[in-house]
């Protein structure tokens, strides 16, 4: 590191703003193509080549997850989760819409954070990908052979599901933490009295089998604000870390009254211990609603059910289950190493990276090497905790991911790096810019036991100068680090979808070859579906009237209807009839004001609902480009005014007569 | 009586035509820039399938823009006729390797050659049918003078589709399953000839010391 880069960061300590302004960040890059042409290299993907890893990108305040191919860079699919997508209809469509439903109602929009591949002894196993929803606490799973929201669940006692939804090393479970303490139950208290009336809980979900998601039990802990969370692994599987912040309980101003303690706490929970206490009875089954929502790839459609109760425990109901950690200063990432022994902490506002040793804290907890208690939480003592402090970590440090060699990585947000630390001496060995501060940051596997250990992912909230501009919104972007030498390099810069708050990365050979290439039609059980031209139709339900519709290259079957008036509600019901790959059809009617499209795979069914407003003839069509007859791919639907007695008719296709058997000659 | 080779010669025969009731006997495979994975169809003693499970209806699909016929393999009587047919071949040439009576060899090779040149000869006649029988008033695709019969043996560019035409390994068996019939004879000759020429030879010595 350059002594100026130094001067740099030091004087920006000294002024002490906590922003990432410019004049903070690294020395502007050196922009001549030195090495540029080695490390396109690296990057280029040839027409017709693969990529190495699935990334999954969470989009925060988009709401989705976006998939990318590194090393380079390329969109590959963004999967709505927690947002409707008017691209796919998704969270639009009747089939779908019940996955975004809640005790609040249908939601259409949350902020994804924290995207946790699915491992079996604490490796990648290629099932599933989670993701929490922060504003209103909710966990998703997606399917990994169909890239498609499977399930959804509601956390009840929760307020900003942030440290979420990291899995534990078999998938047993997702775990999940209140990131802003509410009163549990909620309640109407004033707000001033947050130090006594609102708590915080800490939440295992059970997640190792799909459809069966289930708030397994809910640990009720102080209210101070849980940020983020890591199970442990190896030795420390059973055990779930937390960073905390705000142990001040401040309530107002917090970027000032939440950044007074010098230490704030990581939590230490025994999962194992709580199982064992919600066994043996210890656990309070509280009222509460949420919802529990499940597509079915047999049905097509997602269906809701409401849970009444949730197992709650209260520490002082089952000992040993939660410890505190005193860690400097507000921390944010917490992070365990691949071997399970480190619990490295993010202090924010710490001048150094706290590293705890878990056969340490354990030693402490024998030994009962308790500072103090807060609400009957033991606090171990730092010293008999500590493994080691990273010295010179620059400001700001945030997160670390592991490389397979003993190493750490760390982003560093005010001094706009990552930096590079090896467990053998806790010293920093390499730093390199990011531009520009860093959030999180990504070595595809690197929480789990087996880091690939090939490249460091950098995922920026600003970039400034480093795109082309687009006006006052620009993207945040990532960064691809190569981390197989000694110094860490720069790569590549690709924008990413909405904000990437973390990504997971997964060796593409784990899924490329199971994927579902469209859904087998013999195998669809939607109550709707249509398996063959001559079993479309139209029915009549008083006001509802229900077309049953079938989509083939390139045609619609019916695709003449009559007999719908003003005030009815038409519920298109198509299945695409397809069974190839790559095949989907699309599905609008003009003046669709209540729906977006529908984009139906292959061997599906896809309801649109449609309400007319005026009477007349209105096209419908195919709105994804099926062959090269797609234009032709349309038809119409006459409206008449209400009460005007029309026959419902719809124009199906009679079966084609079986050729004669000996007519061939 | 056959000789012994030959006999055993026909058992394989017999062997291999079993070996259509398993194996495809011919495959017919589209390629074109958008199905680089291709697509493929199996004929089968009985009955068409696709080199996957939607293969086929795949190609009916492809197949409605130019007008062509549905291939529904319920409809081809030959299809239902076959497994008898060689069957009863296979059946034959067994008899004929277990009673060793050469009249039955001949007769096997006989049926055999018929069947042979009967079977590649309704092959082409339905593929020309379906390449040209089209619907011409529905087709979506009409290019003035387009024909689209795929190859008998070999390969044909139809369109954006080069389709290529082999037998499968069914077909292979019973190619060698002639064959080893067309050396089992040309043995059960050359032996009876061999022998006549022995006893001539035997009565030529006999003979001649008989006159001496």
């Amino acid at each position: 590191m350059t002594s100026s880069r130094r001067t740099r960061w030091h004087a920006c300590a000294l002024a002490g703003l906590l922003v990432a302004a410019a004049a903070c960040g690294p020395a502007r890059p050196n922009t001549s193509m030195a090495g540029a042409s080695d490390a396109a290299n690296r990057v280029y993907v040839a027409p017709g080549a693969k990529d190495e890893f699935y990334a999954f990108m969470s989009g925060g305040f988009s709401g989705q997850v976006s998939v990318y191919g590194l090393p380079s860079g390329r969109l590959l699919k963004v999967i709505p989760v927690f947002a409707q997508n008017p691209e796919n209809g998704y969270g639009y469509n009747v089939e779908t819409k019940a996955l975004l439903n809640s005790s609040f109602g249908n939601i259409p929009w949350d902020d994804t954070h924290h995207p946790s591949l699915s491992q079996t002894d604490g490796a990648h196993d290629g099932r599933w990908l989670f993701i929490n929803a922060n504003n209103t606490p909710r966990f998703a799973r997606i399917d990994l052979a169909t890239f498609e929201t499977v399930e959804t669940i509601e956390v009840p006692n929760t307020g900003g599901n942030h440290g979420a939804p990291f899995v534990t090393e078999n998938s047993e479970y997702l775990i999940g933490a209140t990131r802003f303490s509410v009163p549990i139950p909620q309640a109407d208290v004033a707000i001033s009295d947050r130090a006594s009336k609102f708590k915080g809980t800490i939440s295992f979900v059970k997640a190792n089998e799909a459809g069966k998601m289930d708030i397994a039990f809910q640990l009720l802990v102080p209210g101070i604000d849980y940020d983020l969370g890591r199970p442990g692994k190896g030795p420390s599987h059973g055990w779930a870390f937390f960073t905390s912040y705000n142990t001040e309980q401040a309530f107002t101003k917090l970027e000032v009254n939440a950044s007074k303690n010098d230490y704030d706490y990581i939590a230490a929970v025994n999962w194992k211990a709580l199982e064992a206490c919600a066994a043996g009875g210890k656990a309070r089954s509280w009222p509460a609603r949420y919802a529990h929502n499940v597509m079915s790839h047999t049905t097509h459609q997602a269906t809701t059910e409401f849970k009444t109760a949730v197992n709650v425990i209260d520490p002082k109901d089952c000992a040993g289950s939660i410890y505190y950690l005193p860690t400097p200063k507000s921390p944010h990432g917490v992070d365990i190493d691949p071997t399970g022994e480190y619990i490295v902490g993010g202090g924010k506002l710490a001048t150094v990276i706290p590293v705890h040793s878990f056969s340490k804290m354990m030693k402490a907890i024998e030994e009962k090497a308790f500072e103090k208690d807060v609400e009957g939480i033991p606090v171990l003592a730092y010293a008999k905790v500590m493994a080691g402090e990273v010295q010179n970590p620059g400001l700001g440090p945030l997160h670390n991911e592991f490389d397979d060699k003993g190493c750490a990585y760390t982003s560093v947000f005010i001094s706009s790096e990552i930096v590079k630390w090896c467990f053998s001496d806790f010293k920093v060995v390499d730093r390199v810019p990011t531009y520009y501060s860093i959030g999180h940051l990504m070595v595809p596997g690197g929480d789990t036991k087996k880091p690939y250990g090939k490249y460091v992912v950098a995922m920026n909230k600003i970039t400034k100068d480093r795109y082309l501009g687009t006006g006052p919104e620009l993207t945040q972007a990532g960064q691809l680090y190569d981390i197989s030498g000694a110094k860490m390099k720069l790569l590549l810069d690709f924008p990413l979808i909405g904000e990437p708050h973390y990504a997971q990365a997964i060796d593409a050979n784990l899924l490329k070859d199971k994927e579902t290439k469209f859904f087998t039609l013999a195998d669809n059980a939607h109550p709707w579906a249509t398996k063959r031209e001559q079993d479309a139709g139209i029915s009549r339900q008083g006001k509802t009237v229900h077309v049953k519709m079938t989509a083939i290259r390139s045609h619609f079957a019916p695709d003449n209807i009559e007999g719908v008036q003003v005030g009815d509600t038409v519920l298109f019901h198509v299945t695409n009839l397809e069974q190839d790959w790559d095949v989907p059809h699309g599905f609008a009617a003009m003046g669709n004001w209540s729906d977006a499209e529908l984009l139906v795979m292959p061997g599906q069914t896809r309801t649109l609902t449609w309400i007319p407003k005026y009477p007349g003839v209105y096209p419908f069509y195919c709105t994804d480009f099926c062959s090269a007859l797609h234009q032709e791919m349309m038809g119409y639907v006459r409206v008449s005014p209400a009460g005007r007695a029309v026959a419902l008719q719809a124009n199906v296709p009679r079966p084609a007569a079986a050729p004669p058997a000996a007519g061939k000659r | 009586m056959l000789p012994l080779r030959s006999r055993i010669l026909l058992a394989a025969a017999a062997i291999l035509m079993a070996g259509m009731f398993v194996f495809p006997i011919w495959s017919v495979a589209l390629s074109a820039p958008q199905y680089p994975e291709g697509l493929a169809m199996d004929i089968r003693i009985n009955t068409i399938t696709g080199r996957t499970p939607n293969d086929l209806g795949n190609i009916n699909n492809l197949n409605h823009y130019i007008g062509m016929k549905r291939i529904e393999p319920d409809t081809i009587r030959e299809l239902r006729l076959m497994p008898y047919v060689v069957a009863a071949l296979a059946g034959l040439a067994l008899l004929a390797a277990a009673t060793g009576r050469r009249s039955l060899a001949w007769v096997f090779a006989g049926c055999l050659a018929v069947f042979a040149v009967a079977g590649l000869a309704d092959f082409w006649w339905w593929t020309w049918d379906y390449g040209h029988n089209l619907d011409v008033e529905n087709a979506i695709i009409r290019v003035p003078g387009m024909s689209y019969q795929p190859p008998l043996i070999g390969t044909k560019q139809l369109l954006n589709f080069t389709a290529t035409s082999w037998p499968a390994a069914g077909g292979l068996f019973a190619f060698a399953a002639a064959g080893l019939t067309g050396l089992a004879i040309w043995f059960a000759r050359t032996d009876a000839l061999r022998q006549r020429h022995a006893a001539a030879a035997v009565a030529a010595v006999t003979g001649a010391e008989r006159v001496a």
